[in-house]
């Protein structure tokens, strides 16, 4: 491991550390006011009540709904973020035509497309529209930059060779292309979680995390806060390193 | 078949590179020499298509096999996995086995190109410019990086795809062009 990844990775004493001083807060909050819980719930009644949560059906049929929506949202945005790079790659027009909304969507506040989208859009739909809307600009981009990233030299060697276009593709294009796809969907699997969760507290679809989220902040539930807001992290993570690994199998069964 | 080249000029930013290139090569080598920068790269360029020449005539329906100045090849794929790249279904395994053989590249299957050396890379690449469906073949430096015995070897094989079609041998060496008894033409 070198120094860098040694310096990004998350460490056991640090999270701990991390969490004793949480605990210590809400402990605070709890001796200076009567309802002190209430404001910052701590880590072990967090826990406790995921713990709770979990033993529901409605946990995971919440947890279901969110992950059709967000992960399909994804999957949506990818297919046509890779389609769109490959004919920007093809045709400067379609690159020009592009350009203006790719940097639209990364300017704007994802808040800003949500309460717009509202207007248009059914409150189930919407957290798949803006999943698919925040992973579009960071996979197109990067698909884009890969194929550019494609060794001209080779390309003209399979010219010479008349070698046709689909070998060229797995031969030349998807190496040079599946590194930035990777570290695309590394980035855009986070965003989209985000954005897909803000949609569904705005949007409210029943049966997703959003509409419990929501619901925990109107009650002032903050223990089912904190738990809810660990579970959309722990899927978000558990997503990106399946989508990563199925990434790197298919890359290694290419010879990768 | 026969190739004719004539009057071929080429300049970049004004600086003339080629200026009226004519010759006709027939089955055999045709050996191209000239001092560095001189202009052979871009001449074995334009007849492959990958450089439009500014003006002159080049066959137009010739379907070339190449050894480029760098090996180019896929180097996360092996030796078989190259060679099947360019040939696809049309690859003839027990063919392209005893070419590698005989370049003494036999036992490097599953090894990817990363881990082969310069000359190893270098042999490869003239395995798949020979094994490649071709009406003439273009070397741009074919042996370097090359000891002597497997500089002899290639030279063999190379004189042996002579005798069907034109070769157009880009090097430095006029040892090179005498052994495979070439026509020599000086830019």
């Amino acid at each position: 491991m070198n120094r860098n990844t040694a310096q990004n990775s998350i460490r056991p004493w640090a999270v701990i550390f991390w969490l004793l001083v949480w605990q210590g807060a809400s402990m605070l909050f709890v001796a200076l006011w009567p309802n002190g819980h209430l404001l910052l719930a701590s880590p072990v009644s967090a826990a406790l009540r995921l713990g709770e949560l979990a033993c529901t059906a409605a946990f995971w049929r919440a947890v279901g709904g969110s992950i059709a929506h967000i992960f399909g949202g994804f999957l949506v945005g990818c297919v046509l973020a890779v389609a769109l790079a490959v004919l920007s790659a093809r045709w400067h027009l379609v690159r020009e035509l592009l350009y203006p909304l790719t940097a639209a969507v990364k300017a704007v506040p994802v808040v800003s497309f949500i309460i717009l989208a509202l207007v248009w859009l059914d409150s189930r739909s919407l957290p798949l529209f803006i999943s698919a809307l925040m992973v579009f600009p960071p996979v197109y981009l990067n698909v884009l930059a890969g194929i550019a990233a494609a060794d001209a030299k080779l390309l003209e060697m399979a010219r010479v060779f008349r070698v046709p276009l689909g070998r060229r593709l797995t031969g030349i294009y998807l190496p040079a292309v599946l590194p930035y796809f990777r570290s695309a969907v590394s980035l855009a699997l986070g965003l989209c979680w985000k954005g897909g969760a803000a949609a569904e507290v705005i949007g409210l679809p029943s049966g997703t995390i959003g509409e419990r989220l929501y619901t925990a902040k109107v009650y002032f539930q903050t223990p089912d806060l904190f738990a809810w807001t660990a579970v959309i992290v722990a899927v978000s993570v558990l997503f990106e390193k399946l989508f990563l690994a199925l990434v790197d199998a298919l890359a290694g069964k290419a010879g990768l | 078949m026969e190739l004719h080249i004539k009057n071929l000029c080429k300049s970049f930013d004004g600086r003339p590179v080629l200026e009226n290139v004519s010759f006709t090569a027939g089955p055999g080598v045709t050996c191209v020499m000239a001092p560095s920068g001189a202009g052979k790269t871009t001449l074995l360029r334009i007849l492959l298509g990958l450089e439009r020449p500014d003006s002159g005539s080049t066959p137009s329906d010739v379907r070339w096999s190449a050894v480029f100045q760098e090996n180019r090849l896929l180097e996360h794929l092996d030796a078989m996995g190259n060679l099947r790249f360019v040939l696809g279904a049309a690859l003839d395994e027990p063919a392209a086995d005893a070419l590698l053989t005989e370049l003494g590249l036999g036992d490097t299957a599953g090894k990817p190109v990363r881990e082969f050396s310069g000359g190893m890379k270098r042999r490869l690449a003239l395995a798949r410019a020979l094994l490649a469906p071709s009406d003439a073949l273009a070397l741009d430096e074919p042996f370097t990086g090359l000891d002597e015995e497997n500089r002899a070897r290639c030279l063999a094989l190379i004189r042996r795809t002579a005798e069907e079609k034109p070769v157009l041998l880009v090097t430095h060496d006029p040892a090179d062009a005498k052994s495979l008894g070439a026509d020599v033409i000086k830019l």
